[in-house]
């Protein structure tokens, strides 16, 4: 099987830009504004330590909260405006578990995913998050490459 | 109060970005992955639009003592380790990535589309971080 044949018929450059640079527009606005790091897994996942969820410790749970309800409102508010895009699932259910396991697990013990070791970590010019989007866009490539053409 | 504010207005900001650029889309997201198939290089697109914006925020952050917002000190996360947990934890998140196509922040957009799918992911998400919670931290 030949690598790089390009999928014209789904290729969106202009919408990819586009739509990172609004990524981008919010992880620079919540850093430059407040401090904080749009890394969404740390977002989420920070709700879950040192009891943050409950007793608040440190007066750091609401917005996070609230950052969370905006992800989660994102596409009401899109379709005021605009249909929903196609979102086309790749797996069963028991792979959606799993994934989704691995996902959660993975991204906490590397403090950061796609966005907070991805847009913003490599944004900082951070050698410690290029070294993590390295270690799981090669996982994301093997595991894909495995699925689709050798299982 | 600000904070608040500011959280849920990044927060949308940030789904509504990730459905234009189509992150939200497992099936794009593996598409991209798929470097034997048919390529679609989009992904590395957003990638690039994101840093390319971000990258600005976070220069200025770094020459900034003071939140603007908040007007609290500017703390930049310092961490320099790459070890064993960084790595190995980055490798599972990819492989799980490549599995479902999805990674945190669109699990919560395609939550919010209602789909029964992103509800199953996402719930395994969460299980996954809490599972996290209970494990030895160290590498």
């Amino acid at each position: 099987m030949p690598f790089f044949q390009i999928d014209l018929a789904n290729f969106t450059p202009l919408a990819g830009l586009l739509g990172g640079a609004v990524i981008g527009l919010s992880a620079g606005l919540l850093v430059l504004l407040a401090g904080r790091i749009a890394g969404i897994a740390g977002i989420i996942g920070g709700l879950f330590s040192a009891g943050t969820l409950f007793n608040d410790p440190k007066g750091d749970r609401n917005w996070r909260i609230l950052f969370i309800l905006g992800l989660l409102l994102a596409p009401a508010v899109w379709s005021l405006f605009a249909p929903l895009p196609a979102l086309g699932m790749v797996t069963s259910p028991v792979g959606l578990i799993v994934a989704g396991l691995l996902v959660g697990i993975g991204t906490r013990y590397a403090n950061g995913c796609t966005s907070g070791h991805g847009i913003c970590g490599l944004s900082r010019l951070s050698l410690r998050s290029l070294a993590a989007v390295i270690s799981f866009m090669a996982a994301g490539f093997i595991t894909v490459y495995l699925i689709k053409h050798v299982l | 109060m600000k904070m608040n504010i500011l959280g849920f207005a990044t927060g949308l900001l940030f789904g509504l970005g990730l459905l234009l650029a189509g992150m939200a889309n497992p099936a794009k997201v593996q598409g991209f992955l798929d470097l034997a198939g048919l390529w679609d290089p989009s992904l590395a697109f957003v990638m690039g639009g994101g840093i390319g914006v971000a990258i600005v925020f976070f220069t200025l952050a770094k020459r900034t003592p003071k939140t603007l917002l908040t007007h609290e000190d500017m703390k930049l996360p310092t961490s320099t380790v790459i070890d064993q947990r960084l790595i190995i934890g980055s490798a599972l998140f990819g492989i799980g990535w490549g599995i479902g196509g999805i990674c945190p922040g669109p699990a919560l957009v395609l939550v919010g589309t209602g789909s029964p799918d992103g509800v199953l992911f996402a719930a395994a998400m969460l299980a996954g971080m809490l599972i996290f919670e209970r494990l030895p931290k160290k590498a």
